[in-house]
């Protein structure tokens, strides 16, 4: 039988299957390389219990991030973080602290993120690291049980969309304008069930930290995972972390997409997304002037150094408007700590902003920044569903690039970067 | 695999995890008290009407869009549904109503037909649902062969229980 051409991440899943080939549509049960678990989801341990688990397959390959409510805004969350360390101690996994910041941007840090593997962690978000070339998917609870004993998960083997960044994007233009538009105009569910691929030369040309974007927007377009082809700017960021052998697999010539799209970046504008939908996208032009009460910089979306960078060099020597508030909480304790040696913290600082402890802080909702009923308050986070934002359905949140947030915390105003 | 029941319909398109279950109950540990809270950010009248009216819930597409968390569903399982039918579902919602046995049809005629309180039949192996007062069968999704395995099996709690079971047996027999 001849068999047909295959993507990259079909070829991840068929090595982690013991498989020589696999196609859409079938179930595999595949390998896992690294499973990780979010402070949230301490049922995990629970349902690991219930399952009659004892020992997890691989503790060096278990991952526990004390990453959403850091340091425990409560008691109940107080606990739950306990219950976290007595299981890693048992069970001698591992487990970041509630000071080192977000699970996602701690993997690439430590070499985890790795072309090649195959990552699950509870947490939707996760196929960020489809940027890394890795094929990454967020698991509920019950199944990172079930992963915690067996080291393996079952997959049906997804459709590939390709999406080709193509064109000259402008100055005032970053990653998540090209993700906010072509959320705009595919929607929130296109992606469903597929991986999405980016590619052509505008993702070629991008550092690691804006690709993250990309993969990690992939999440609001319904994707199961994403991709990016590892290329020489992947492998020099790996191997500037870890010397652990990784495969970097191609697609095949000749490999048929479920769909194909090109989105040319020349005259795009920032970009932003109104409340209370991710596909709610307009240019920032058409709703310059909407009054802003809270800007947040964070997530691991928008709080990577590349975007601390970003705002403080907007906001180098200025001052926020008077009646905005700003608050940055940057994603890992790498980037505070470099954020201080290159000054920018200085400046956010000076400029006015609130800067919590590294974490995912307001983006979860449940601390560090929480927004009241009817205020409206500018993200460079992923989300703005009803409620996002710390639980009042009437809570506006607006998401948009670090440029177009830095841009709005010195007008009090949503602002487009290009008036700067 | 044959569900019935009544309809409560919320025929809304992208009812995201965070109004299914809002994120600020995210460390309530007592599923009861989680269950209080179910789809509080979409319309606080549905819970109540899981009690008065019935218990198969019918929404729009991409349900449960959003976050991973997994209490999206067991909210729904404890506030006593016993299906789901919508015309598409997140990813993640999905695989957790299957991991925790709470079946799903995707049919996306349904649930613009359907009348609150309508009497449904579901054939989950077929993937149709029949709404018994007007006599109209709906042809949805039939889920693979593997999803109605687990659903057999109750989700994937009590399969994995099993395996541990046999497990531990076949090391008795070896005598280890
Ligand atoms: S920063 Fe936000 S989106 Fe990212 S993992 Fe944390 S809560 Fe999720």
């Amino acid at each position: 039988m001849a068999t047909t051409a295959m993507h990259a991440t079909h070829k991840i899943l068929a090595a982690a299957a013991g498989k020589d080939h696999v196609s859409p549509g079938e179930v595999v049960t595949a390998k896992v390389d690294l499973a990780g678990i979010n402070d949230v989801y301490l049922i995990v341990v629970r349902s690991f219990r219930e399952m009659l688990g004892t020992k997890v397959w691989d503790p060096r390959k278990v991952y526990i991030f004390l990453d959403h409510n850091t340091p425990a805004s409560d008691l109940k969350v107080a606990e739950a973080q306990k219950a976290f360390r007595e299981f890693a101690g048992e069970q001698g996994c591992c487990l970041t602290e509630i000071n080192e910041g977000i699970g996602h941007n701690l993997l690439p840090e430590r070499g985890l993120a790795r072309p090649g593997s195959v990552i699950v962690i509870t947490d939707s978000h996760t196929p960020i690291h489809g940027a890394y070339g890795a094929f990454a998917a967020g698991l509920g609870a019950t199944d990172m049980a079930a992963v915690l004993i067996e080291g393996s998960t079952w997959f049906r083997v997804p459709d590939v969309v390709n999406i080709r960044l193509t064109g000259k994007p402008g100055p005032g233009i970053m990653a998540k304008d090209a993700a906010l538009s072509i959320l705009g105009r595919l929607g929130t569910d296109f992606g469903t069930y597929k991986v999405i691929e980016f590619s052509g030369p505008v993702v070629e040309d991008l550092p690691m930290e804006e690709r993250m974007v990309l993969t990690v927007m992939a999440t609001e377009m319904g994707a199961k995972s994403a991709f990016i082809k590892p290329d020489r700017t992947t492998i020099d960021d790996v191997k500037g972390y870890t010397s652990e052998p990784f495969t970097v697999y191609e697609t095949d010539p000749g490999f048929r997409y479920a769909a194909e799209y090109e989105f040319d970046l020349s005259g795009l504008k920032p970009q932003v997304a109104l409340p209370h939908s991710v596909d709610n996208v307009r240019n920032v032009e058409e709703a310059e002037g909407i009054p802003i009460d809270q800007v947040f910089v964070g997530s691991c979306t928008g709080g990577k150094l590349y975007d601390i960078e970003t705002v403080a060099k907007t906001l180098a020597g200025k001052k926020i408007a008077g009646g905005t508030r700003l608050v940055v909480t940057m994603s890992t304790r790498e980037t505070v700590q470099k954020a201080i040696r290159k000054g920018y913290y200085q400046i956010l600082l000076d400029a006015g902003a609130s800067i919590t402890s590294p974490g995912c802080g307001a983006c979860s909702g449940l601390l560090g920044g929480i927004v009241a009923a009817r205020e409206r308050c500018v993200s460079t986070a992923n989300r703005n569903f009803p409620g996002r934002m710390g639980g009042s359905v009437e809570a506006e949140v607006y998401l948009a690039s670090p440029l177009t947030a830095a841009a709005t915390a010195l007008t009090g105003k949503l602002t487009s970067p290009e008036r700067l | 695999m044959k569900i019935s029941g009544k309809a409560v319909v919320y025929n809304h398109d992208n009812i995201s995890t965070d109004q299914i279950f809002p994120g600020q109950y995210g460390y309530i540990q007592d599923m009861k008290e989680m269950a209080e809270h179910t789809l509080e950010g979409a319309d606080r009248t549905i819970r109540e009407r899981f009690r008065t009216v019935g218990n198969i819930f019918v929404s729009g597409s991409n349900f449960g869009c959003g976050s991973s968390r997994e209490f999206a569903v067991i909210v729904l399982i404890e506030s006593g549904v016993k299906a789901v039918i919508v015309k598409s579902a997140a990813r993640i919602w999905y695989r957790n109503a299957v991991n925790l046995g709470l079946p799903v049809l995707f049919c996306p005629t349904l649930p613009d037909a359907v009348a609150e309180g309508a009497e449904v039949e579901i054939d989950l192996e077929k993937g149709t649902v029949l709404d018994v007062a007007t006599g109209a069968l709906h042809q949805g999704e039939a889920p693979s062969e593997f999803i109605i395995g687990i659903y057999r099996e109750g989700g994937i709690k009590p399969l994995m229980r099993k395996k541990a079971l046999e497990r531990s047996q076949k090391k008795e027999r070896a005598g280890d």
